[in-house]
């Protein structure tokens, strides 16, 4: 088992013969993963990467049955990608694109939250499941299959994670980089939900970062809901308080957000923490032991 | 991207919020003028930066005559400003606005923000406005209201009442609040903000609704939709390095410590900073060089690294996934050789070609400290900086 994604996930690409859509999917497809077609408007008909286009995502399904999408689109066009792809009734969905508009996603998280759909991101590296399917941008290479989930807001930090848990011949049953905008398509809590249940999954790696309550709510969720161990780290305890504009950002906040209270709240929730980047693996292999 | 008060009040003006007659002058001796066309006898003179707590700051000031304006205007123009929400060096002042007094009875608070945990555009509003409403937030949680709204509400009207009862408005001002409010949600929308703060917004001796200050980030990533507030954005309220750095789309943050950061990821740069204090050394920057580096951006990060003279050693922390990390090495290479750099330079390359990274870093006439492993490089950096 593992989360999401696996060697049976028919993947189509939005933006699939764009520079970044044509260059990831080449290495997904080497990596083994299913991708059945790729949606770019006007160039139905074509055939890239030895794959069917198709005009429209609804085309797509009709004719090569998807159930999954990942998102390379340039980031004005995602909010109509992502909600064209989840009408069309794609439940899984992974948007890679950074710079998408926060408003774009409080419409968007409704309506996919209406319909049922999942979706990974946006401004994330994506998914994989080691040995069966790459849905994203990440070094296929540092991965192995094994027994450790991974959570992470950040992109390069997450690879660390991975590196660290790889070299210790723990490997990962699935990573998942949720992105690190204020309002992504899934949380902390629906990963950790969906590592709980999985059978592979020994512990999991949450990987955190200044700013937001994600990483409070994680916290207060494991607590009461997941008895796998969780090792966490959050990045940013020495990152200095910037220059602020007004009253309401500290208000809403109310204290909660820098890693001082990140970490008091995650050990009191009976999370390990690790106090280093660079022993985040370390941290894990103890807590199995 | 954040705005001066006088820009936010005209888009204020433009959504029929209620705003003194006022005039922003860029110049000491429009100040006479200004006061005059404005008319009146009281004037409040304000001086824009980006950042809030300027009334305790001297910043603001009320006068009775139209000279006194010209003096504030002489006196702040061109210097900078430190309030409790600069950095010590406080933001320049390149602008004075100029409003009719508004006679004040009470002081209110209300604001609009993005929330992340309830994932709604949340207004927050208090009877208790003024300078002090983190106090009252922090003590008196009671005091201040919370109304989450959906982007695609179709009527405010119930979360304007919610609001309003907590401000406790009477039955007028209640009337003048409802379609304010829908304004405000409608600005907020159209012109894609984060951020949106009146403190105060006062009962004028009419008895009427006014809004005082006007506080307006915009979010970054929607600015190609809104091509009129990108005209208004202000270089100057930014740090230069740092407004150099984004030119070249780079993230940097200068600090106070001695070893020069270049990371690609804002989480792992975070990361390395931590690492780096760790090992008790002192990171004098961060910078994030981006998930896609390349060879010209590597250049220009290490240009502006350089800027820095108190940056005796640099650390370099790539993990290549997309970004290559051979290419990295060259972009290095080049980079060092160009700028001429005079202090050492520690390279950690990880992930996607990292090995022939570190070849070429080897192999090359420069003098590069190629370490793989993370904590030894930072320990390197941390010896070398000390």
């Amino acid at each position: 088992m593992s989360i999401l994604v696996n060697k049976d996930t028919r993947l189509i690409v939005q933006g699939f013969t764009g520079s970044q859509g044509t260059l990831h999917s080449q290495q997904a497809i080497e990596y083994g993963t299913n991708i059945v077609g790729g949606v770019t408007p006007g160039k139905g008909g074509q055939m890239h990467l030895d794959r069917p286009v198709f005009d429209s995502v609804e085309e797509a399904v009709s004719k090569v049955e998807p159930n999954a999408s990942i998102i390379f689109v340039p980031a004005k066009f995602c909010k109509s990608s992502i909600l064209e792809a989840a009408n069309a009734g794609i439940k899984l969905i992974i948007c890679i694109t950074e710079g998408v508009p926060t408003l774009d996603m409080l419409y968007v998280k409704k309506k996919i939250d209406e319909l049922g759909v999942r979706l990974i991101g946006p401004n994330c590296p994506g998914v994989i499941t080691p040995g069966e399917a790459k849905l994203g941008i990440m070094p296929g290479s540092i991965h192995m299959p094994g027994s450790i989930g991974i959570i992470s807001r950040s992109g390069t930090l997450t690879y660390e994670a991975v590196k660290q848990t790889t070299d210790l011949g723990l490997g990962q049953s699935s990573c998942v980089g949720i992105g690190g905008d204020p309002i992504p398509g899934s949380s902390f809590i629906d990963m950790l939900k969906l590592f709980q249940e999985d059978d592979q999954t020994k512990a999991i790696v949450m990987v955190g970062e200044i700013g937001g309550t994600a990483e409070e709510s994680a916290a207060e969720y494991i607590k009461n809901n997941v008895t796998k161990p969780v090792i966490s780290y959050i990045a940013g305890q020495t990152a200095p308080s910037g220059k602020r504009m007004g009253h309401a950002g500290a208000i809403i906040a109310g204290g909660k957000g820098t890693a001082e209270e990140k970490i008091k709240k995650l050990k009191e929730c009976g999370v390990h923490v690790a106090d280093n980047l660079v022993s985040i693996g370390s941290k894990v292999a103890e807590v199995l032991e | 991207m954040n705005l001066h008060e006088y820009q936010g009040k005209q888009l204020f003006a433009d959504y029929n919020l209620p705003v003194s007659k006022g005039e922003v002058i860029f110049d000491a001796k429009d100040a006479v003028d200004a006061c005059n066309r404005i008319g009146g006898q009281k004037w409040v003179v304000k001086a824009q930066v980006h950042a809030g707590g300027r009334g305790k700051s001297g910043g603001v000031e009320l006068i009775d005559l139209p000279e006194s304006a010209r003096d504030f205007a002489n006196k702040w123009l061109g210097n900078r400003l430190v309030t409790y929400q600069t950095d010590s060096k406080g933001q320049p002042v390149s602008s004075i606005l100029i409003e009719a007094c508004t006679e004040i009875k009470s002081e209110l608070y209300l604001s609009a923000i993005i929330d992340r945990d309830s994932q709604k555009i949340v207004f927050i509003g208090s009877s208790e406005g003024g300078v002090n409403i983190e106090d009252v937030a922090k003590n008196t949680p009671e005091k201040i209201i919370y109304e989450g709204i959906d982007p695609d509400v179709k009527d405010v009207e119930n979360h304007a009442i919610n609001i309003g009862k907590v401000l406790k408005l009477n039955e007028d001002q209640m009337k003048q609040f409802i379609p304010m409010v829908d304004n405000l949600m409608r600005l907020f929308i159209e012109k894609d903000l984060s951020l949106l703060e009146i403190n105060p917004l006062v009962i004028n001796d009419k008895d009427d609704l006014h809004c005082l200050d006007a506080k307006i980030n915009i979010d970054s990533n929607a600015l190609f939709r809104q091509p009129e507030l990108v005209e208004m954005y202000d270089e100057s309220q930014e740090d230069p390095q740092e407004a150099e750095a984004a030119r070249s789309d780079l993230s940097y943050v200068s600090l106070d410590g001695n070893i020069g950061c270049m990371v690609n990821g804002a989480g792992l740069a975070m990361g390395t900073m931590d690492t780096i204090k760790f090992y008790g050394g002192n990171p004098a920057n961060f910078l994030d060089v981006g998930g896609t580096a390349t060879q010209e951006r590597v250049a220009k990060a290490f240009k502006i690294i350089l800027k820095d003279p108190e940056v005796s050693v640099v650390l370099v922390n790539i993990f290549g996934g997309i970004v290559r990390c051979d290419l990295i090495a060259e972009g290095v290479v080049s980079a060092i050789k160009e700028v001429g750099i005079s202090v050492p330079v520690v390279v950690r390359l990880e992930g996607n070609s990292a090995e022939k990274g570190a070849q070429i870093l080897n192999e090359s006439d420069i003098k590069v400290e190629s370490i793989n492993n993370l904590a030894e490089a930072a320990k390197k950096a941390v010896e070398l900086s000390q």
